[in-house]
């Protein structure tokens, strides 16, 4: 019995879990939208404070995690392609693959590993620290003050730093490609080209904007929960990557496969 | 004292965090101007009666009248106005660590009222220096030694004018003198302001400096109401255990 006592009582939880993020989502739409009708506007200073922190300072480690991705594509895929007499097809392959795959993806692992932990730790430490509360007794929405920047300023820069994260990784293939499988330059961009197409890039570009959702939603949903002091602080911070991790993972799966069957 | 307006009346409060009784049953009048002190060990219910009192937490039963008004049935707007009325000090003072000093205690104005930024810092200095802060304006909170993060926080409660301010543990984990700084300015402010203070505490010393009434709560019930004086002569040998500090008695530390 108590395997299924257990089993039965984590699956509520995480019902419940779902039930509550899905208010916080509700909350922070309400925000965005009708709050500036109402006389209280989006902190736009405190969004593009935000944007600095998240996006440009994710500029580097993006940079160079989609570079060595797209370099080990190109290395792992060419011995393939080269018993097919069809080398020059490592192009079209690194660079579709990171469009519609790695890039959004890889991106996402990155900064929710990065961000989602930073908003999780900031909110949390707030949260067991009485500030939270305070916000809530000055009538002020913690919601409002520290949810939303953060979840504007994700939405606006996860995709661009996809963006820039399927440039790395096209430009690492390329450097393989030209420099070590010995593909004309102008093949490989030529071949690259030819078969990218633009849907390539918004299917892989609206998948980040859901990712950018996840991050920000699981990171404050985990900080505004935390209880218990520095372990509860370490706890929530722990759950929220792993969350935002599978979620990442789950959610691109099912997009995926709307794409894949509605032939986007 | 029946002549006095209440300002926080509570009806019936009980309380349970996931089966575990914290409050029973506790009705308890506030009068505008007073300085009433809840007393009571830890884990009395004594934290969450001021919570209650507040609006942070919704009773289980029972209800909450400010002027005449029940914080139960009010919608988002009216709670809004309802608790900018309202001013509180926790414990950890719960300043915002990436904001200054001043900052701090402008951020409730700058929320809710379309004051000039000029105007909010004068009203900001003029808060701070009412706690014996002016010139600490640019200081973060972490560099200030925890009896001035305190008076940081009673001055950002104070920021909006409430008519009622509660503090939570105002004294605790200060040494002798900073404690009586802040009984001294919890009076001071009472009595400058003509607030209302409700302010919650276990330290026998500041209940006796500031009360004008004192109620004790003993695991979740009201034990008493009285003045400071009434209090002292109690016959109830709980209260007197507490007060004196006693090993012997009804109360039982497990």
């Amino acid at each position: 019995m108590n395997i299924f006592e257990n089993i039965g009582k984590t699956i509520l939880h995480w019902v419940r879990v779902f039930f509550k993020s899905l208010e916080l989502i509700i909350e922070t739409l309400y925000w965005v939208f009708v709050g500036p009708f109402r006389k209280k506007p989006i902190k736009w200073g405190e969004v593009f404070a935000q944007m600095v922190f998240m996006g440009i300072q994710s500029i580097i480690i993006v940079f160079f995690v989609m570079l060595f991705t797209g370099v080990v594509l190109a290395m792992q895929s060419a011995p393939q392609l080269e018993k097919m007499g069809a080398v020059f097809y490592v192009a079209s392959l690194v660079t579709i693959s990171i469009c519609r795959e790695l890039g959004p993806v890889l991106t996402a692992l990155v900064v929710a590993g990065r961000i989602g932990a930073a908003i999780t730790a900031e909110i949390g430490s707030m949260n067991v620290n009485e500030q939270i509360e305070a916000l809530d007794t000055m009538a002020i929405s913690p919601v409002r003050y520290l949810v939303v920047p953060k979840f504007l300023s994700l939405f606006f820069m996860l995709p661009c730093l996809t963006v820039l994260g399927d440039a790395s990784g096209f430009l690492g293939g390329y450097l393989i490609g030209v420099f070590n499988l010995n593909i004309n330059s102008g093949l490989y961009l030529q071949t690259a080209f030819d078969f990218l197409e633009l849907r390539d890039i918004y299917t892989g570009l609206s998948k980040s904007i859901i990712f950018a959702m996840i991050i920000a939603i699981v990171g404050s949903y985990q900080g505004l929960q935390t209880q218990g002091g520095a372990v509860g602080v370490g706890r929530a911070t722990t759950v929220s990557v792993v969350t935002s991790f599978v979620l990442i993972i789950i959610a691109d799966c099912i997009l995926t496969g709307i794409y894949f069957f509605s032939d986007l | 004292m029946s002549d006095k307006k209440i300002a926080i009346s509570a009806q019936n409060i009980s309380q349970a965090f996931e089966g575990r009784k914290v409050l029973d049953n506790v009705s308890l009048d506030i009068y505008k101007g007073e300085t009433f002190v809840i007393m009571g060990g830890s884990g009395s219910g004594k934290s969450t009666m001021l919570r209650i009192m507040t609006g942070a937490i919704k009773p289980s039963l029972g209800k909450i009248l400010f002027d005449d008004k029940d914080l139960k049935v009010l919608d988002d707007l009216q709670e809004e106005q309802l608790k900018r009325r309202f001013g509180m000090s926790f414990q950890s003072a719960a300043l915002l660590d990436f904001l200054t000093v001043e900052e701090n205690v402008s951020l409730p104005l700058k929320e809710h009222t379309n004051l000039d930024s000029k105007i909010i810092r004068i009203i900001a200095k003029m808060k701070l220096s009412l706690v014996g802060l002016a010139g600490f304006e640019n200081y973060y909170p972490s560099m200030l030694s925890g009896g001035m993060r305190k008076r940081v926080g009673v001055a950002r409660a104070i920021a909006m004018d409430p008519e009622v301010v509660f503090y939570d543990e105002p004294t605790a984990g200060l040494d002798p003198v900073a404690c009586a700084v802040i009984d001294k300015l919890i009076l001071d402010l009472t009595k400058k302001l003509k607030l209302t203070s409700v302010v919650v505490t276990h330290n026998m010393e500041s209940v006796f400096r500031i009360a004008d009434r004192v109620g004790m709560l003993y695991q979740g019930k009201l034990l008493e109401v009285g003045t400071p004086d009434e209090i002292k002569h109690s016959s109830n040998p709980i209260v007197k255990q507490f007060i004196t500090g006693a090993l012997e008695g009804p109360i039982h530390l497990t």
